[in-house]
């Protein structure tokens, strides 16, 4: 079988970031290729790089023999290659025919070609089976699930040589999991190659022929998905053995801080009831979608909620608002560092204090020494690398930002911390840094809830996890429960996290 | 997954530099531009002028300040709205409403402390109102002003009969009138003695450098701009300080109310049409980002202050208005470009 892409040496920094040192990778002609790597690793440089949206600043790709070198998206895109990203970007008040189309309408006479248009996403849709969707008027109206449909059929209009999928199935249900593997078998069987990222290895099985793992930007090791299991591929995945990564701090629970009881928000959570003790990290399992921010949102009374009860060292407190609930001492980190946790234009000081700024003033005025004097204190303790505290926090890298967020509810002196996706953007380094922090939270005697999509982590720092699926909370059970095994455990929360626990 | 983002570790000062940069470019525009001109206007002088380099006289000089006082003093409840993320579309028609009030209480046979008290209450209802209708209303702040704009223009002209309103009193209209200083004054008086409205302007500049800096409603302010999801995440109530931000700016632009009556010496309901755009151009000049989280009270006085500037060189160069309005718009786009670019380069 001939090599459709060969990717050789592949380097590109940011800055002083090295986030690929050397890659290489090749994918045969109606081939696929499972690009596996931990978050952090290089594997959306390396598709951007790919797909032109970003040069590399060394190495070669080769495609059909030939050199390629797209100095942007559409150039890829005429060259074949095309990419369904893991965000959805669909139009939502355009039809889905537009949608499939987008940058490609067909045009007569400079009007928009309404026939040819329906039949051109009529054939992109039917070959993923669900050519029924083409005459929808509004795709913002098809649930999540139908909309990664359409995202694909754009791509696949174009009639790629390449199609690269990252991250497909993160909204998607089992049943519609397998309705994408048939297309895609489909497509595979025409010639066209696949790269496959995806965090599920069983997906990559299924899908893939072939591996590549990377790592801190290098290829760590390739080969036939046949060859291989997945020990090894976790093995190569994160480098190291899973002690150095999850560090445990020994630990007791101790009595309940935190009780609810079907508590339901506007969409989601639809009753969830957790138990959430002194000294117990609590780990909060779902796929994308299946409410766990919500879930936590709506603790916090950033979210509405319409009913349940909540019980906050033993007082009832089910309606609240941040401010209220900073100060009965629990504290949020946002899954979305950029967007909600900080204020990227502002000093580390200001973001690390800003929710408790009383101890800093006097007359009425803030004295900026006196913060900064804390904030340091705090940067220290968490190891956070920058230059000094009135530095913007902006200017950090993603794992001392994080540093920063958590410090901010540590400052504030909360003892029941609502982490979403504490890991999310940073390095593996920075990652250990913040689950020993977690381990060590908990020995002190906080209670500490980790909501993850990342079912390896879950496993290694929490005590007990719980499992959400379509906004219904689980019953949070120890790992030792769940599966005689880690391997077992992870078996049984992924199969009630997509709806098939037995 | 994100690209990860290069840190700036160590031995770099260009960030403070920038900070530096962002504080002094204005000033060094102002600067500038006042040199510039003043030689200008000499050079273009007549051969039997008097004195052709009058535009450097104190004379002047007053004059420019006594001219940029109502916009600096409305300037500074703009900055508050700009920095949290807002936009005031109303203050024009507010200087209005409020001069009018203060009008109207002389002429009820008000003293000219409880007019200027009536200004300020007038100026900080309509803010109230601009403000609950945003926080609570959850209404969009250009939307709602622009709302206010007619509606408080609207009273104003209800208000005074749709005419002029007249009163007896002289004690006010000394707050916008340089007070009359003899040839045997001394320097000191000379100098100093600018109509009690600039120092009023330049009081008012302090007290809201200093509570936008130093206390926590200002840090609050700042917070809301830069991200209001972060805030309302870190416990601080958004639409109660919003509501505060929108008061306190009405009570500002109600001051300036008062202060117009001063220097109009009657109460006039049409009076300052678009002049919110003067005061947005000023706070935009000085540095603020529309987009909130940036700028500072000083940067909007100094960019009160280039246009003023702008407007007495272009009148002393003899250059007819429609050149100054064009120039002046010119400015206030260069301004945002410049501040663009400096963003960009930090990026």
């Amino acid at each position: 079988m001939s090599d459709r892409l060969v990717m050789s040496g592949i380097a590109k920094s940011f800055g002083a970031t090295r986030a690929l040192e050397c890659v290489d990778l090749a994918v045969g002609a109606g081939a696929s290729l499972a690009l596996i790597g931990e978050n952090g690793a290089g594997k959306s440089t390396l598709m951007k790089i790919l797909t032109g949206a970003i040069r590399p600043d060394g190495g070669r790709m080769v495609l059909d023999g030939q050199p390629f070198a797209p100095h942007g998206p559409l150039d890829a895109r005429n060259h074949g290659v095309a990419i369904v990203h893991q965000e959805l970007a669909i139009a939502a008040e355009l039809t889905v025919a537009e949608n499939v189309l987008l940058g490609a309408l067909p045009t007569r006479g400079g009007f928009t070609d309404l026939k040819k248009q329906r039949a051109l996403a009529f054939a992109a849709l039917d070959q993923l089976g669900c050519g029924e969707l083409v005459d929808v008027r509004r795709a913002g109206d098809l649930p999540i699930a139908q909309q990664q449909l359409v995202e694909i059929a754009r791509a696949i209009a174009a009639g790629p040589r390449l199609l690269v999928l990252d991250e497909p199935t993160s909204s998607l249900t089992a049943e519609d999991v397998q309705r994408l593997f048939t297309a895609l078998r489909r497509l595979k069987a025409g010639g066209v190659s696949l790269i496959y990222i995806s965090h599920f290895l069983e997906e990559c099985r299924a899908i893939a022929d072939r591996f590549a793992v990377i790592r801190d930007g290098r290829t760590i090791s390739t080969g036939a998905m046949a060859d291989v299991t997945e020990t090894q591929i976790i093995t190569a995945m994160v480098g190291r053995e899973m002690a150095d990564i999850y560090p445990r701090t020994p630990h007791t629970i101790g009595e309940p801080l935190l009780e609810v009881r079907g508590l339901q928000g506007r969409h989601k959570p639809r009753a969830a009831d957790l138990t959430l003790r002194k000294g117990e990290v609590l780990g909060l399992f779902g796929l994308v979608g299946a409410g766990r921010s919500e879930t936590l949102r709506t603790l916090f009374g950033l979210d509405q909620v319409t009913g349940g009860a909540v019980d906050l060292r033993g007082r009832p407190a089910l309606r609240s608002t941040p401010r209220r609930r900073l100060a009965a001492g629990m504290g949020l980190l946002s899954e979305n560092r950029k967007e909600e946790g900080l204020l990227l234009g502002r000093s580390i000081a200001d973001n690390l204090t800003l929710t408790k700024l009383s101890p800093y003033v006097r007359a009425g005025l803030i004295s900026g020494r006196r913060q900064r004097a804390a904030a340091s204190g705090w940067m220290e303790k968490l190891g956070v690398k920058a230059r000094d505290p009135a530095q913007a926090i902006g200017e950090l890298s993603g794992g001392n930002q994080q540093k920063v967020a958590i410090a901010r509810l540590l400052h504030h002196g909360t003892d029941l911390l609502l982490l979403d996706e504490p890991t999310r953007g940073i390095d593996v380094g920075a990652k250990a840094h913040v689950y020993r922090l977690i381990g060590e939270l908990a020995a002190s005697g906080a209670a500490i809830v980790v909501a993850s999509s990342y079912l390896p982590e879950l496993i290694g720092v929490c005590d007990t996890i719980a499992v959400m699926c379509r906004g219904r909370l689980g019953t949070a059970r120890t790992v030792g429960e769940w599966g005689a095994t880690p391997a077992e455990a992870s078996h049984k929360i992924l199969a009630a996290a997509i709806g098939q626990e037995e | 997954m994100s690209v990860p983002q290069p840190a700036m570790l160590g031995g770099n000062t260009r960030p403070s530099l920038a900070r530096l940069l962002a504080v002094l470019g204005p000033l060094l525009a102002l600067l500038l531009l006042w040199v510039g001109f003043g030689v200008a206007v000499a050079l273009n002088a007549d051969a039997d002028t008097i004195n052709r380099w009058s535009f450097f006289g104190i004379a002047n000089q007053k004059l420019m300040l006594e001219q940029s006082a109502i916009v600096i003093v409305a300037a500074c409840g703009m900055t508050m709205i700009i920095v949290s993320g807002g936009i005031d579309l109303s203050a024009g028609s507010v200087i209005a409403l409020s001069s009018v009030v203060a009008a109207l209480a002389l002429r009820a046979g008000w003293g000219p402390c409880a007019a200027v008290g009536a200004a300020i209450a007038t100026g900080a209802v309509a803010g109230a109102i601009n403000g609950a209708i945003v926080s609570w209303g959850r209404l969009v702040p250009f939307i709602v002003t622009l709302g206010m704009m007619g509606v408080a223009r609207g009273l104003a002209k209800g208000f005074a009969g749709n005419q002029s309103v007249n009163f007896e009193d002289d004690h006010l209209a000394v707050l916008m009138h340089t007070p009359r200083s003899g040839p045997n004054s001394s320097l000191f008086v000379q100098v100093l003695g600018v109509a009690p409205g600039v120092w009023i302007a330049l009081g008012l500049v302090l007290l809201t450098a200093l509570l936008m800096s130093r206390t926590v409603f200002g840090r609050y302010i700042y917070a809301l701009g830069s991200n209001e999801a972060a805030a309302r995440l870190c416990g601080i109530s958004v639409q109660r300080t919003k509501f505060f931000i929108y008061a306190l700016a009405g009570a500002a632009v109600g001051l300036g109310g008062a202060l117009e009556t001063a220097r109009l010496s009657v109460g006039d309901p049409s009076t300052a049409a678009g002049r919110e755009l003067d005061v947005i151009a000023a706070v935009v000049i000085g540095g603020a980002s529309l987009a909130g989280g940036t700028g500072t009270v000083f940067g909007a006085a100094i960019g009160a202050l280039i246009t003023a500037v702008l407007r007495s060189g272009s009148q002393q160069m003899g250059w007819p208005t429609y050149v100054q309005e064009i120039i002046i718009g010119l400015v206030i786009v260069l301004a945002v470009a410049v501040d663009r670019l400096r963003q960009r380069r930090r990026d």
